[in-house]
């Protein structure tokens, strides 16, 4: 049979009304879950595992890829109302996001966020089943020299999210370093500044991080302003739908974030959080309305959801042709797959081929079902910024911590999360950006163990770094991306630069 | 129905008191992992098997599951009804990060489950036999790059274990830790390093389909319908075992360490625990009492030495 028979056989098996009820309950519950901060889709399907030993392994997996799918999405949710991103992925969709929001287009951007993640979830699954296997070719021929190379695109391209002051945002990002060495050294398995504290041992958590600094250090900030708060929040203005402008300038990125979240997405120490980043710096470098990024721009929020979801299906990738999890949802869904006696792997293809496309099918069905699901909750959504102001900051406070202590019942964990507001709420007032703390907390680490693999492997030879062609070629972009805008505005053209950076919040 | 359903999520996930669950079984690792899976396995064959009609499984992630042993040691002193899934990375991880809190601040009930560690090359390798990877180490220790799961862990003392039986200084030894087997998987089958090491069940299926070669496995006896040698009959002198145990809380007393034994030693005779053996190649390797006691404590001797060997600890 070919893979096109193959597939809609899958649909077929799918389309069994039982299974699209599983999927259903899957997306409810994924999105549910993803909401919270905290609580991801990774502790929600360990949870629902045993609820699924009842279920024929067709409907348990469709119901696990609805909960990853839905649980992908419903971070960007929060992100977007409430700038409390449920998940590291969606942490840059706050940051256009939250801004639209304020400015009374929470509606526009929900809708951007749900279409782009049904989209890129569509392409992405798509091409999970016509070039999974070309696709893990590329990413098992990524080592620790083209993982470096990666990160060093991701760090130069990224710091175009760092705001009008350059040195501001370096001063920021490295914050975010420094907080990044605590805990255990991966390589060698020794303790960095952890000083005798337990509860560092394993690092400082991106999404406590991310949370304190947005949701706390703002809650903060607005309590700090009392009613002569410096912007007020607009629940609605103008439509809740898209307009025909914001279609317009949300189709490109979309297309652009699947092409960037997918492949990387299945590279085994890519992750999603990359894939925004990238998709994040690349809009704001091509967008026609450079004037809006920081302000509320739809493309920063239709790109880098299109790259989280696209990323999703990414995972896939490795998971069904080599067996590996390269995530913790993804490794969970793999002890479901044993659990019926199915190793995944090589040769999963070709031993269980309905099981497969089913699951492959039950995707787009999951996806579809995403939209089915928010596309008119978003009405509902809009209005829980009508709510006034106090209550909602109470709500955002008491959502944060419960998200934070269900993910880790620690008092230190809650002093860490109530500590960083804080610092969240000092770099607001001193007009420091907050997004690159968090960045350089992700990166960091990635960047430093590759580093030291790749230098471990060639046993301190430095030129490893230069001499793979991939590694070469993602640092010439990287240096492109940094030469080009310097040689533009020494060549006098940097009028539109500079404006551009006059005009950056 | 969906608020009921999240309600029981949260309150799972923070394990509120009020749901007083008959065992509450700790993970200290993150969900999906080994420990993890080992609990969640412990959760429904207890339920299964009549023997805990209400089982919750609490996860405390992080440093080689001491957070969660120092936690669990702190919390539930004198409670006859939790349980903490541990193993050999944990000996491990107790030695190299010098945690205050040892196996000795808990109860240590059984050992459940083992697994033979695989050595294994990528199909294209010039490496053919455990002598071929034997003669490269000693020709030059460095060339040869290790790719494994976390520092100090089982894989790491393997491959040090390795090294010293075949005459090889094991401070030598070129290992690149990776974060679980997934990653060092892809690094193998990329052939960014030159041998893997791991637990048989990550590389099985890579093994079956041939995109790997398995040189040896680490037990006392061959996996069953495996063709591959055991360490020893290759000619290195190693046997080595990653295990997973379960421990009770610190302070019980005589009687409800003899209840929580009597229940272990009832649920791993359960046919729903020995399917789960099964379908998830764990073998069998169950031992309690002082039989257990005087094998963990010979482990732990045997683990600080070898992590003293390969520089790790001081």
């Amino acid at each position: 049979m070919s893979t096109f028979e193959f597939l809609m056989q899958g649909v077929v098996v799918a389309m069994q009304p039982m299974n699209l009820l599983y999927a259903l309950i899957g997306v409810t519950l994924g999105t549910a879950v993803g909401v919270l901060p905290g609580i991801g889709p990774a502790l929600t399907v360990a949870l629902l595992l045993p609820v699924t030993y009842q279920l024929d392994p067709a409907g348990s997996l469709i119901m696990f890829a609805g909960i990853y799918y839905g649980g992908m999405y419903g971070g960007s949710t929060t992100s977007i109302l409430l700038n409390t991103p449920g998940e590291s992925a969606s942490i840059v969709t706050a940051l256009e996001g939250n801004k639209m929001a304020r400015a009374g287009r929470g509606g526009p951007a929900l809708a951007t966020a749900a279409i782009g993640s049904f989209v890129a979830g569509l392409i992405a699954t798509v091409g999970l089943a016509f070039i999974a296997p070309y696709i893990v070719k590329l990413a098992l021929v990524f080592g620790p020299c083209e993982y470096f190379a990666l990160m060093v695109l991701a760090f130069i391209t990224v710091s175009s999210a760092f705001g009008d002051s350059t040195l501001r945002g370096l001063t920021s990002l490295f914050i975010g370093l420094a907080l990044s060495l605590i805990g255990i050294d991966q390589l060698t398995g020794q303790t960095r500044l952890a000083f005798g504290v337990p509860d560092l041992l394993d690092g400082v958590e991106v999404t406590t991080l991310a949370v304190a600094m947005f949701a706390i250090g703002e809650t903060l900030f607005i309590a700090a302003h009392g009613s002569f708060g410096p912007d007020k929040v607009e629940a609605v203005k103008g439509s809740i739908w898209m307009s025909a402008n914001d279609w317009a300038r949300s189709w490109k990125p979309w297309l652009r974030g699947t092409a960037i979240g997918f492949p990387i997405g299945a590279m085994p120490a890519g992750g999603a959080e990359i894939g925004t980043f990238l998709s994040y710096a690349t809009e704001k470098r091509l967008t026609k309305h450079p004037e809006e990024f920081g302000n509320g721009a739809i493309e920063g929020v239709a790109g880098p959801e299109a790259a989280n979801n696209a990323s999703a299906a990414g995972t896939l990738v490795p998971l069904l042709t080599l067996g590996l999890p390269t995530t913790a949802t993804a490794a969970i869904m793999l002890a479901g797959f044993q659990q019926y006696g199915l190793q995944p792997g090589p040769l999963l293809f070709a031993t269980n081929p309905q099981l497969v496309w089913g699951l492959i099918a039950s995707l787009l069905i999951a996806n579809f079902m995403l939209l089915v699901l928010n596309l008119p909750l978003i009405g509902l959504w809009v209005r829980l910024l009508t709510i006034p102001k106090p209550w909602l900051y109470a709500g955002i406070l008491v959502f944060a911590t419960l998200g934070t202590i269900g993910a880790n019942p620690s008092v230190f964990e809650l002093g860490m999360l109530l500590a960083f507001g804080v610092m969240g709420y000092i770099m607001r007032v001193l007009g420091y950006p907050i997004a690159p703390v968090v960045v350089g907390l992700i990166l960091g680490p990635l960047a430093e163990q590759q580093l030291r693999r790749a230098l471990a492997i060639s046993q301190g030879d430095f030129t490893v770094l230069f001499t793979s062609p991939i590694a070469a070629v993602l640092l010439a972009i990287a240096a492109l991306a940094l030469i080009v805008p310097l040689i533009l505005r020494a060549r006098g053209r940097g009028e539109v630069l500079s404006q551009m950076a006059a005009n950056e919040d | 129905m969906k608020h009921v359903f999240l309600a029981s999520l949260i309150a799972g996930s923070i394990a509120l008191p009020a749901y007083a669950a008959d065992y509450t079984i700790m993970a200290p690792a993150a969900p999906g992992g080994g420990w993890d899976q080992t609990a969640r396995s412990l959760q429904t064959a207890f339920q299964q098997e009549g023997i805990s009609k209400n089982v919750q499984v609490m996860n405390v992630p992080g440093a080689g599951g001491t957070i969660g042993l120092a936690q669990f040691a702190s919390q539930q002193k004198g409670k006859d009804n939790a349980l903490i899934v541990g193993g050999y990375v944990m000996v491990g991880a107790i030695l190299t990060n010098k945690s205050p809190v040892t196996l000795k601040d808990v109860t240590p009930i059984a050992r459940l489950t083992g697994e033979d560690e695989a050595i294994v090359v990528p199909a294209s390798s010039p490496i053919k036999s455990m002598a071929d990877l034997v003669a490269a180490l000693k020709k030059d220790p460095g060339k040869v790059s290790w790719g494994g799961g976390s520092a100090g862990g089982v894989d790491h003392i393997a491959a040090g274990l390795i090294a010293k039986a075949s005459g090889v200084d094991p401070t030598k030894i070129n290992y690149i830790a990776f974060s679980g087997g997934g990653e060092a998987l892809a690094a193998i089958l990329g052939s960014q390093v030159t041998v893997g090491i791991s637990g048989y069940g990550e590389f099985e299926s890579q093994v079956k389909s041939g995109t790997l070669r398995l040189l040896a496995t680490s037990g006392e006896k061959r996996i069953p319908g495996v063709d591959a040698p055991t360490l020893k009959e290759a000619g290195v002198d190693v046997a080595v075992q990653n295990w997973r145990m379960v421990a009770a809380a610190p302070g019980l007393s005589a009687e409800q360490k003899a209840k929580v034994t009597a229940d272990v030693q009832k649920l791993a005779t359960s046919k729903t625990w020995q399917e789960t053996l099964k379908t998830k190649g764990w073998q069998d390797t169950f031992l309690a009492g002082p039989a257990f006691e005087a094998q963990l404590a010979k482990d732990i001797s045997a683990t600080e030495g070898i992590l003293k060997d390969i520089g790790l600890v001081k």
